[in-house]
């Protein structure tokens, strides 16, 4: 952050960076004063804050599984300092507290509180194993992964284009997934219900084993949606995810598509076509989707749009989880 | 507001306009209250509170609760003096404030029904009267302008269609709004949003008044209990005090969190007790946990709470988690990772709150996804997979086409009340509120048939 950025008023990364003053003794006036306005500038406004990293909290996970969290550091050099010391297997990152939390024991309860703290999401792609068969659990291949990618283009445009936020960072988790973190200032600040809303926004997909369609977008879409579906879904269904996992090969596979048409003269229609097993020249899931867009087309509705969003997808667990499938 | 213990009748000036909005609750008024009406008018709202909340339990619709906010205001809050009305409405809402203050579940559910009974007046105000709050609050934001409406009115119209409204039209006045400020509208898709700025509708305006009146009231709230514990409560300890305590304890209904002697719960019996006395969202995540040697974490929240308040006690309950749980993860592997958080719902860890268990409307409003058991199954489950539970559960017949036929009507806790009926033989006349309910309900018609058949 240079001092340059800082005059130009970019003030949605402000945080440390900047020399601070010291704070000088002034009295606060009852009334507007300029001298106070003057000394407000100069050693109080909140980019002088020089406490900001010491307030961030940082946990290690040690060997053994021995988690330990609210550590603080002033400096980068205490952290690497402790990072050599401790040789941590896992580090992560909290939120910007109060007060330094490796001090909060210090402090009544009360004064010890979050302040700030990324916007973080966290798609795991075990999430999708009720619409990926090549793979299940923490197993990736790169058969599946594209619903990741997809994911991804998806969430990252909405942040961006309908929400505004600009330093947004993606990361591979390591294992089975990605982090998403969304580092603006206005993101930092923002409150639970806020979070939820945004969260709850991207949330389209609901449901589990035990109920049947997880899906319901009927209808006319939001733009949120009708975007989603027109630049990356809908080329990424068609063209590749139902040919990587052969969706329509086996009667097990299409059932589970069949499942979420309500049109009984239409499933059974498709059904009665497919036990037939007719090879035809083109792929069979070529041919079986072209077969089922057809039949819904005539019908006139909207399902044909609601199958391929089959499930654009997103749920929020404490608002930090949000996944997307096609 | 003066407390004034005389018989003459209060000095109210005379008001020669009957204000026609909703008050807003700002500052405390300036008006002198008899003793006597500072209690009966908090008791007054307070049945109207308790109304609200009685029926988003039994998980009545927006326009449903309308209709009741109309009819529970017009009983409780009237006033044979016409002028005397909105004096009723502002001292009734502050003397409750220092009730409901004083802890931080007492704040929740005082924020909630408050919040709820101001969006529900608002709604029945004219678009006038809505407008008038609107400047009243102080709102910074600016219209569409003209030209920057051609450039979204697509974007708009597209939101307009997929809400079920007629499309806009020039002179539809849209307010650039940043998101923030209106998280139910961002949550639901009902805005178009842009670069961070949500397009609100007029007619959405109530959104926007409803969280600004949540906020107000929440900070209002925490300044109200930092001043009854530092002065007030000391100084009417022989006067007000006494009657603000006595009025807190009488409307939430149980929670269920002490359970009482006779409902403990001894591990070898659970099968058995599951079977018989148990609601079929608990039934159900017992089940699956018996199969799966697992349950995500809903799915724990939901069950591990429910036992607590059946009686199941600490080390029984580590015992029984920790019996499933090492099948699948391993023993040490629980001890790691999943006995901390069930010594944590005890209030053993941590912030040490004793956890109570969840009500049937906070269960029917969670979200299970992939691999979750938890939720309601009226509202979570397929129609099929419901009748298979119900069947399971010996519910069939005329009986289970009466549930069924709530359940699509979306009333989950009437299904469930006539589950209850089916399987004991005996009618609930009080409805299904809280599994917790349910259970101790069927354990007193258990053992009163157990009590009848021993000679």
């Amino acid at each position: 952050m240079t001092m340059e950025e800082v005059e130009n008023g970019r003030d949605d990364m402000l945080i440390d960076g900047i020399e601070p003053k010291q704070n000088q003794n002034i009295e606060i006036p009852e009334e507007f004063n300029a001298n106070y306005l003057r000394a407000y500038y100069d050693g109080r406004h909140p980019g002088c804050d020089q406490s900001y990293v010491g307030r961030r909290e940082i946990s290690f996970t040690l060997e053994n599984d021995i988690y330990t969290r609210f550590l603080s550091f002033n400096s980068i050099t205490e952290l690497e300092k402790a990072i050599k010391e401790k040789c941590p297997f896992k580090i992560d990152i909290g939120a910007v507290y109060s007060v330094d939390p490796a001090k909060k024991d210090a402090y009544s309860q009360n004064a010890f509180t979050p302040v700030e703290r990324e916007l973080v999401f966290d798609i795991d792609i075990s999430d999708y194993d009720d619409v990926r068969f090549c793979c299940s659990g923490a197993n990736v291949c790169s058969q599946c992964w594209p619903l990741m990618t997809v994911a991804i283009k998806v969430i990252d445009t909405a942040l961006r284009d309908d929400f505004g936020f600009n330093h947004i960072l993606w990361v591979y988790s390591g294992r089975r997934g990605v982090h998403c973190w969304v580092c603006d200032g206005k993101a930092r600040r923002l409150n639970n219900e806020q979070r939820a809303a945004i969260t709850e926004y991207l949330h389209v997909y609901k449901g589990n084993e035990n109920s049947n369609k997880k899906v319901s977008l009927m209808g006319p879409l939001h733009p949120f949606l009708a975007r989603s579906y027109t630049e990356v879904l809908k080329d990424f269904f068609e063209e590749k995810f139902i040919y990587s996992q052969e969706l329509f090969s086996n009667e097990e596979r299409y059932e589970k598509i069949l499942e979420m048409i309500p049109e009984e003269s239409v499933t059974s229609e498709l059904r009665g076509k497919w036990l037939d097993n007719k090879r035809s020249r083109d792929d069979v899931n070529m041919a079986r989707w072209g077969h089922l867009k057809q039949l819904l087309q005539s019908g006139k509705h909207k399902l044909l749009e609601e199958l391929n969003r089959g499930g654009l997808r997103s749920e929020g667990e404490d608002g930090m989880l949000a996944n997307l499938r096609s | 507001m003066e407390i004034v213990r005389s018989q003459r009748k209060s000095s109210f000036p005379s008001s020669d306009i009957v204000v026609p909005t909703i008050p807003l609750y700002r500052s405390t008024p300036a008006l002198e209250v008899r003793l006597e009406e500072f209690e009966l008018y908090a008791v007054q709202r307070l049945r109207v509170l308790h109304g609200i909340s009685d029926g988003l339990s039994r998980g009545k619709k927006p326009d449903e609760i309308q209709k009741l906010v109309k009819d529970l205001w017009k009983v409780n809050m009237m006033h044979p003096d016409a002028s005397e009305v909105v004096n009723k409405d502002i001292i009734s809402h502050f003397v409750l404030r220092l009730v409901y203050c004083r802890e931080e579940e007492l704040r929740k559910w005082f924020l909630s029904m408050e919040t709820t009974l101001f969006c529900n007046r608002l709604q029945l105000e004219t678009p006038e009267a809505q407008r008038a709050l609107w400047d009243e609050f102080g709102l910074p934001y600016k219209a569409v302008s003209i030209a920057e409406y051609e450039s979204v009115k697509d974007k708009l119209n597209q939101v307009a269609r997929a809400i079920g409204q007629s499309s806009s039209s020039a002179d539809t006045i849209f307010y650039k709004v940043p998101f923030e400020e209106v998280p139910d509208l961002v949550a639901k898709r009902k805005v178009f949003v842009q670069k961070g700025i949500a397009y609100v509708a007029t007619n959405q305006v109530i959104s926007i008044l409803m969280t600004q009146y949540r906020s107000h009231l929440s900070k209002a709230l925490a300044l109200t209990y930092r001043k009854w514990n530092s002065m007030i409560r000391e100084q009417e300890k022989d006067r007000l005090t006494p009657i603000v305590e006595a009025l807190s304890t009488s409307y939430l209904g149980p929670d269920y969190s002490q359970p009482r002697e006779y409902a403990e719960l001894s591990l070898k019996d659970i099968d058995q007790v599951a079977k018989r006395s148990f609601p079929l969202c608990m039934r159900h995540l017992f089940e699956k946990l018996r199969e799966d040697h697992h349950l995500k974490h809903g799915g724990r929240m939901q069950l591990g709470l429910f036992l607590k308040g059946v009686g199941l006690k600490l080390d029984d309950a580590l015992a029984f988690w920790k019996a499933e749980f090492s099948r699948k993860v391993g023993a040490d592997r629980f001890d790691k990772e999943y006995a901390y958080s069930i010594r944590h719902n005890y209030g053993k860890e941590g912030k040490r709150t004793d956890y109570t268990p969840y009500s049937c409307q906070k269960i029917i409003s969670s979200t299970p996804g992939v691999g979750d058991h938890h939720g309601c199954p009226y509202r979570h489950f397929s129609l099929e997979n419901l009748r298979v539970a119900l069947a399971k559960m010996g519910v069939g017949g005329r009986a289970l086409e009466e549930v069924i036929d709530k359940t699509q009507n979306r009333h989950y806790q009437l299904a469930c009340t006539l589950t209850f009926e089916a399987v004991h033989g005996a009618s609930c006349d009080a409805g299904v509120n809280h599994p917790n309910q349910y259970y101790i309900d069927s354990k007193r018609i258990m053992e009163s048939k157990n009590n009848s058949k021993s000679p």
